[in-house]
């Protein structure tokens, strides 16, 4: 190697250097919305310092002609380009949870065949380090890559969000890694394509069966999952191919995708092992099933209107439902109405609400709703019991009384927004139905809380015009 | 209908039902009112400024002929007899057993609203004139125990020396103990308060006092926002309290009213033990007081100088804004009552506030009113089930919380140990990269730690997108002359880069979604 390539090297290391700085610096500018766009170019900028160097390493490196090469890269690169571009535009924010779950799938895929290829191309000089990497990679991509197209049709309802669960399906799981296992011994003890191969059959069906038994409650502990998984899965490949960058960037996405997790099952009440172990929602309604909940309360656009009216501070709290019914737009519509008559309203946002971690914050985002309104669970709960009127909105196991009163509830324990200490709470709900848990809400029956049956988004809409009907300046404009 | 606001009969009196301001108010929603001739006078409103407000100024035989007739006070037997039948009385009137009081009401076939019935509920909260009364006691109360003290409340310093700010303690952190709380302030006294209900303790600071807490003498949130009863035990921590916080303090200032009763919480034996020159204000006096020697309507000193004020009147010292106040509730009663806006009162027993302030209508006692809500079927199993649960003692939890902890550090001894012999028998090029790894994942695990919950989503898809940089690998084996593993390269580079492109695209997209409030 001359001194010139000795030269490019360094620089292209450099690059890495750099380039590995600066995703930290762009999940670092994630912790405000005043920074997060600086963030997101740091990323971008990294990515593309990556790129560069990356490219430059391959065309030095290439058996065959650089033209080939580049050619190569410019067409994958193109057409990633014009995919991943137009998944971006096109995709609306309540299918959020699916397209992250869709891009997960890609990075398992790749990292599967980054592996085979690893092991295609240096099968002769392979220590046993270098086969335990190969072999870890390939395993992690796999199941990531499986797991996440199911968790993708899982949340785009194009598959049951039911848990489903096979007989001893603990131990199917069990025995998935056991024989994973024991293929790693083979491997090592002579190394060939066949149990490299078996295992991947292996991991993809684990990673399907993983996420089949999980309910839809539990997707975004699922989904955060996979994103840490994908994290190890690159890391996996860095440790393959001995690139720092990878590394670097694998375990900041792994520890992301785990403690976004931990937040999840903490929210939940619930063990990380008990997520990943499925069947949510089957062994419940032991406790609660029929028991005599009393009467509920109806209430209509209308009334509600007028008690808003009355009120001063008001604490909406959203939930899945809200995203289901595409019903954000009309609940910014009310919440700039009621603060034009000089209301204080605010957002309750519980840490589960939604299908992804954070859900709930981007929908009303795009809805113009000013983050500074939408508060976390901890910092509202307090003054829950001061407001004058919540509105909860698809939500419903997250406002759950029974989650802190009923110790034989499948949710006992989860922290939930104490909406039931409000003065007046109504609810939007669809029909008198369970939530995820399959739980019944007391909250329903509570003297102080109203029903407001139908369409989240026509009910909203009903209401926002009617409190707009006593202010001249919204008169004029509806 | 006319609208009557008579002179009020009660000794000493000086309020009115209404001022020119909420007469105007009256008219608006209709109403012929008429004004018996010097009604307003003790509150300072002369006659023409209630004519100016397009009321009429009558006297007494005509106003008590009214169709709604608009007292502060109780009316008396001989009033309700001079009233119409079928008119209607608002006014404050006890609550309870009052069979000479309804009899009357009935006999005249008179419909009784009593503003005292009105229910704390937050629709309900702008009619409420005990809220009013309560608000004016406490601020009227530190103003009469001003004048009693022998001191200044604010500290001085002057260049004739010094003197320290006056102690108020004040009791009962209701409506008239936080104006106590303000009025006490303002005047520049260091205030202490303390409460049986824990949830306003930030109250009481947000009012800049300091809350006093009682270990163990704390009840449980209440559901109705009234205090209730305490039980022995917690009686016995906050006497203690009392005792001590009374022996220390210079205004001494009793709140405490259970449901119209004064529960005994100052004892003779702390007023005894009370500096000389110091003032006790009962604003429960109304109720029996709080104070054991209080002596309801009056101020009274006792052997040891300490003055206890227990007025009972203090609203009707300051007849002109608890005049204006107390109109005001009943304009916006009046606007629940008037739903046409019309000068015509519709009672619509549906409601809530309208079916528990009426006592009679049409010689029939509609009081108590039912409970304001049926809530059917309470949970009857819940306490015969919970017996049978194992409840864990805390020694048991230590020992668990223990035991989990033992098994954490056994568990991460192993773990460190395993890594440990994996990384002594690996080769040195691996150490490098592994260290590489374990820092990565810690400063992955402090950065993430940082980011708000609220941009988890976009967080989420930005390292989709950094999580894409496994193209680097593929792009490296791009360049293979096994044509197997080309094309799985090539593959494998192209959802890669669309995870990058797709994984940025969208972060970028919501990141720019949120805003501030402008």
């Amino acid at each position: 190697m001359n001194a010139d390539n000795q030269t490019l090297q360094s620089l292209i290391q450099a690059g890495y250097l750099i380039a590995g700085v600066l995703f930290i610096l762009s999940l670092a500018g994630l912790s405000h919305q005043r920074s997060a766009k600086a963030g997101n170019v740091a990323g971008k900028i990294g990515m593309l310092i990556a790129l560069a160097a990356t490219i430059a390493l391959s065309l030095l490196g290439s058996e065959h002609s650089a033209w080939i090469t580049a050619g190569l890269i410019a067409a994958a690169l193109l057409i990633g380009a014009v995919i991943g571009t137009w998944a971006a535009r096109r995709v609306e924010m309540t299918q959020m949870p699916e397209m992250i779950a869709i891009l997960h799938s890609f990075v398992g895929l790749a990292a599967v065949l980054v592996g085979f290829n690893s092991y295609l191309t240096e099968e002769s000089s392979a220590d046993s380090v270098h086969l335990i990497e190969v072999f870890l990679g390939v395993f992690i991509g796999a199941v990531t890559f499986t797991g996440s197209v199911i968790a993708y049709l899982k949340l785009s309802a194009k598959m049951k969000s039911a848990p489903l669960t096979l007989p001893g399906r603990n131990w199917l799981n069990l025995g998935a890694l056991i024989a994973s296992a024991v293929l790693l011994g083979w491997y090592l003890a002579a190394p060939s394509i066949w149990p490299l191969l078996i295992m991947t059959v292996i991991a993809l069906l684990l990673g399907l069966h993983l996420v089949a038994a999980i309910g839809g409650g539990d997707m975004p502990v699922v989904v955060s999952m996979l994103n840490s998984y994908s994290g190890w899965a690159a890391a996996a490949a860095g440790f393959m191919l001995s690139n720092n960058l990878l590394i670097i960037t694998g375990a900041l996405v792994g520890s992301s995708g785990a403690i976004l997790s931990y937040i999840m099952c903490k929210a939940m009440n619930r063990s990380f092992i008990a997520v990943i172990l499925g069947g949510f929602g089957n062994e419940v309604a032991t406790s609660t099933g029929d028991q005599d909940l009393g009467e509920y309360h109806e209430t209509s656009a209308g009334a509600l209107a007028e008690l808003l009216e009355e009120s001063q501070s008001i604490v909406i709290a959203p939930g899945y439902g809200m995203a289901v019914a595409k019903a954000q737009n009309q609940v910014a519509e009310l919440t700039g109405r009621l603060r034009a008559l000089g209301k204080e309203v605010r957002f309750a946002v519980h840490p589960v609400a939604g299908r992804l971690p954070g859900h709930m914050n981007v929908l009303l985002a795009e809805a113009r709703v000013p983050y500074d309104i939408v508060l976390e669970m901890d910092e509202i709960q307090d003054e829950l019991p001061a407001t004058d009127v919540v509105l909860v909105i698809g939500a419903n196991d997250t406002v759950n009384p029974a989650a802190e009163e009923d110790p034989g509830s499948p949710i006992a324990g989860m922290p939930v927004l104490q909406v039931w200490k409000a003065k007046q709470v109504v609810v939007f709900k669809r029909s008198m139905a369970t939530g995820y848990a399959g739980v019944q809400n007391p909250l329903f029956y509570k003297p102080n809380t109203a029903m407001l049956f139908g369409d989240a988004k026509d009910q909203v809409e009903k209401v926002a015009s009617a409190v707009g009907a006593a202010v001249p300046e919204f008169a004029q404009r509806s | 209908m006319r609208l009557a606001i008579p002179t009020e009969s009660l000794p000493g009196e000086t309020l009115v039902a209404a001022t020119p301001k909420t007469t105007a108010q009256l008219v608006a929603l209709g109403y012929d009112v008429i004004v018996e001739s010097g009604a307003g006078a003790k509150a300072t409103f002369a006659d023409e400024a209630y004519l100016s407000a397009g009321a009429k100024i009558v006297g007494a035989d005509e106003v008590w002929a009214g169709d709604v007739v608009l007292k502060v006070n109780e009316p008396s037997a001989a009033e309700i007899a001079r009233l119409r039948p079928g008119a209607t009385v608002i006014a404050r009137m006890p609550l309870g057993e009052q069979p000479q009081l309804f009899a009357a009401l009935n006999a005249s076939r008179v419909t009784g609203l009593s503003l005292d019935a009105i229910p704390r509920i937050s629709r309900a909260q702008s009619m409420d004139v005990l809220s009013t009364m309560s608000n004016i006691a406490g601020y009227r109360g530190v103003i009469e125990a001003a004048e009693s003290y022998g001191g200044m409340f604010a500290g001085q310093v002057t260049a004739a020396g010094k003197t320290q700010p006056a102690t108020v303690f004040v009791i009962g952190a209701g409506v008239a103990g936080l104006a106590a709380i303000g009025a006490a302030g303002s005047l520049g006294a260091n205030v202490r308060a303390f409460d049986v209900r824990p949830e306003v303790a930030e109250q009481i600071q947000s009012m800049g006092a300091t809350f006093v807490s009682a270990s163990g003498g704390v009840q449980e949130v209440s559901s109705d926002g009234y205090a209730k009863e305490l039980t022995q035990d917690q009686a016995a921590q906050t006497a203690r309290v009392y005792a001590e916080e009374s022996a220390r303090s210079d205004i001494l200032v009793t709140t405490a009213l259970v449901r119209g009763q004064a529960p005994i919480t100052i004892t003779a034996e702390m007023v005894r033990n009370m500096k000389p020159g110091s003032v006790i204000v009962d604003l429960a006096a109304s109720g029996g007081g709080n104070c054991e020697l209080t002596e309801p309507g009056r101020k009274v000193v006792t052997e040891n100088g300490v003055t206890i004020i227990g007025y009972t009147d203090l609203a009707s010292r300051m007849p002109t804004h608890s005049s204006q106040l107390f109109g005001t509730n009943i304009v916006n009663l009046l606007k629940l009552l008037t739903p046409g806006k019309d000068g015509q009162l519709m009672l619509d027993l549906d409601d809530i506030v309208q079916r528990g302030i009426a006592l009679t209508q049409d010689g029939e006692t509609l009081w108590p009113p039912p409970p304001v809500q049926v809530s059917a079927a309470p949970k009857p199993n819940a306490t015969v089930d919970a017996p049978a649960k194992h409840v864990p003692t805390p020694a048991e939890l230590a020992e668990q919380a223990a035991r989990r902890q033992q098994r954490r550090y056994a568990l991460f001894g192993l773990a460190a140990v395993a890594v440990g012999a994996a990384i002594t028998f690996s080769p040195p090029s691996f150490l490098g990269y592994f260290t590489v790894f374990v820092l990565a994942v810690f400063v992955g695990f402090y950065v993430i730690s940082n980011v708000s919950a609220s941009l988890h989503t976009p967080l989420m898809a930005q390292t989709n997108a950094i999580s894409g940089i496994i193209l680097v690998g593929a792009l490296l084996q791009l360049g293979s002359t096994n044509i197997a593993v080309v094309v799985l390269a090539f593959v494998a580079a192209t959802v890669a880069s669309i995870n990058i492109f797709g994984g940025f695209g969208v972060a970028g997209r919501m990141i720019s979604m949120f805003r501030k409030d402008a």
